[in-house]
């Protein structure tokens, strides 16, 4: 099925995969996600008939464990600080995602500190990377980590209480000149991954850089994402969540709500408002009202899912 | 800074070792820096002879890479002040940009050794 997979294929099939057979094999099983474990909530018959249940997860992004200059010298004080505030939610979410800029340089370090904190929530986390997190030469520690059952560069997708989730990487191969990138391969994967999928189901899809042009000169979008988003055009809600630009920004076109999160790591500045996008050092007293995480509600019946950005301290 | 530049001079040369295994290396000629400062290089363009080192140094406090076009070199992810040297042998127009930052563009024009007649 894929060629990162075949760890699980010594130890039994793995959550993915069972999710993509059923769904290849069209069984009237109905499959519904809870901390990570699959159940199934009975043949289609009775799920259908059954109020689909809410459901809530988390979105954290650009952690950059290793990163240690003026704008946050301790970025894993902030990082633990967020699992700190997840643990401590009034209502449990389901799973975490991800969106990439786990470590700063790609060393084996770097991950094994956010693998230590970022456990501690005790939730599946759905990873897709970021340009940091490739560095290494044989682009091997992202794959070893988190690759396992994806395709490509990392990306795969995964259903939860009937929201459909794919995590994209457009920051691989990248060319000169250009932005982001998802690249032939990935696109086509896609319109594959939703061929079949009724309109009426919720998408969520989740990538490193913002797949809308927020900033070309500082190459803050994704070249061919109008692309992946016209394979989305015929489903009733859309959801775009991105990292890389650390700063909360949402935009809404018809049927689908751009977003991105917080860093947990360092703030950068608005778009044009400074010479380059890198690190904004601000006033220690400032600079965790611009670090956090977004918790991300899914109502049945709702076309827009309701995204809450929760700074580390007001 | 001086140990530092002749080690990844060094090291640069060894990688370009097999460029250059033809023919043999043309005089010294004076060694050239860019900078990588504010997700930009500066001098984005330069002209320089043949045999020319070009030494970049990182001065932003996010990684960059300097990656060729044609893909004739790469370096590594560059830190906060590591250096990256390549030795351009034969006279062209070689274009790079920063592989994670790819709006990150520049270029290096490289005449040759007996081209001054040129400028």
């Amino acid at each position: 099925m894929s060629e990162f997979d075949s760890e699980q294929d010594r130890t039994g099939v793995n959550r993915r995969k069972v999710l993509e057979c059923m769904t290849w094999a069209g069984t009237g099983v109905l499959w519904t996600i809870a901390g990570g474990v699959p159940r199934a909530a009975g043949i289609m018959g009775e799920a259908m008939a059954a109020e689909p249940a809410g459901l809530s997860f988390l979105q954290i992004s650009d952690s950059h464990m290793g990163f240690d200059k003026p704008a946050n010298p301790n970025v894993i004080g902030t990082l633990e600080e967020a699992i700190g505030k997840i643990k401590t939610l009034p209502i449990k979410p389901s799973f975490m995602i991800h969106t990439g800029d786990i470590t700063h340089l790609s060393k084996p370090s770097e991950f094994d500190d956010a693998e230590r904190i970022i456990s501690q929530a005790r939730l599946d986390v759905h990873y897709v990377p970021g340009e940091h997190d490739i560095l290494d030469e044989e682009v091997k520690l992202y794959r070893e980590r988190y690759g396992r059952g994806t395709k490509g560069s990392g990306w795969y997708s995964f259903d939860a209480n009937g929201v459909h989730f794919i995590g994209l990487v457009n920051v691989a191969n990248l060319k000169a000149g250009g932005q982001g990138s998802l690249g032939e391969e990935q696109l086509a994967w896609l319109a594959d991954d939703l061929n079949g999928r009724t309109d009426s189901t919720p998408i969520v899809v989740f990538a490193h850089i913002p797949l809308w042009v927020v900033y070309p000169a500082w190459g803050w979008g994704t070249e061919d994402s109008g692309r992946a988003l016209d394979t989305l055009k015929r489903f009733g809600s859309v959801t775009v969540l991105n990292g890389h630009i650390h700063q909360v920004m949402q935009k809404v076109e018809g049927n689908v709500t751009f977003h991105t999160a917080s860093s947990t790591a360092f703030p950068q500045p608005a778009p044009g408002t400074a010479p380059s996008p890198g690190p904004m050092k601000v006033a220690d007293d400032k600079l965790r009202s611009l670090l956090g995480i977004a918790e991300v509600t899914f109502k049945p019946g709702q076309q827009r899912l309701a995204i809450v950005d929760q700074p580390l301290k007001a | 800074m001086r140990r530092a530049t002749r080690s990844t001079i060094q090291a640069a040369t060894l990688a370009v070792a097999t460029l250059v295994v033809a023919g043999s290396l043309p005089a010294r000629a004076a060694d050239v820096a860019v900078k990588i400062d504010n997700f930009a290089f500066a001098p984005e363009r330069v002209t320089v002879k043949a045999g020319t080192t070009v030494t970049w140094t990182n001065e932003d406090d996010i990684p960059h890479t300097i990656a060729s076009s044609a893909r004739l070199f790469k370096s590594k992810a560059l830190d906060t002040d590591d250096k990256y040297a390549f030795t351009f042998t034969t006279p062209g127009v070689y274009q790079y940009f920063c592989s994670l930052h790819p709006h990150m563009t520049g270029t290096i024009v490289v005449e040759a050794e007996t081209g001054s007649a040129l400028r």
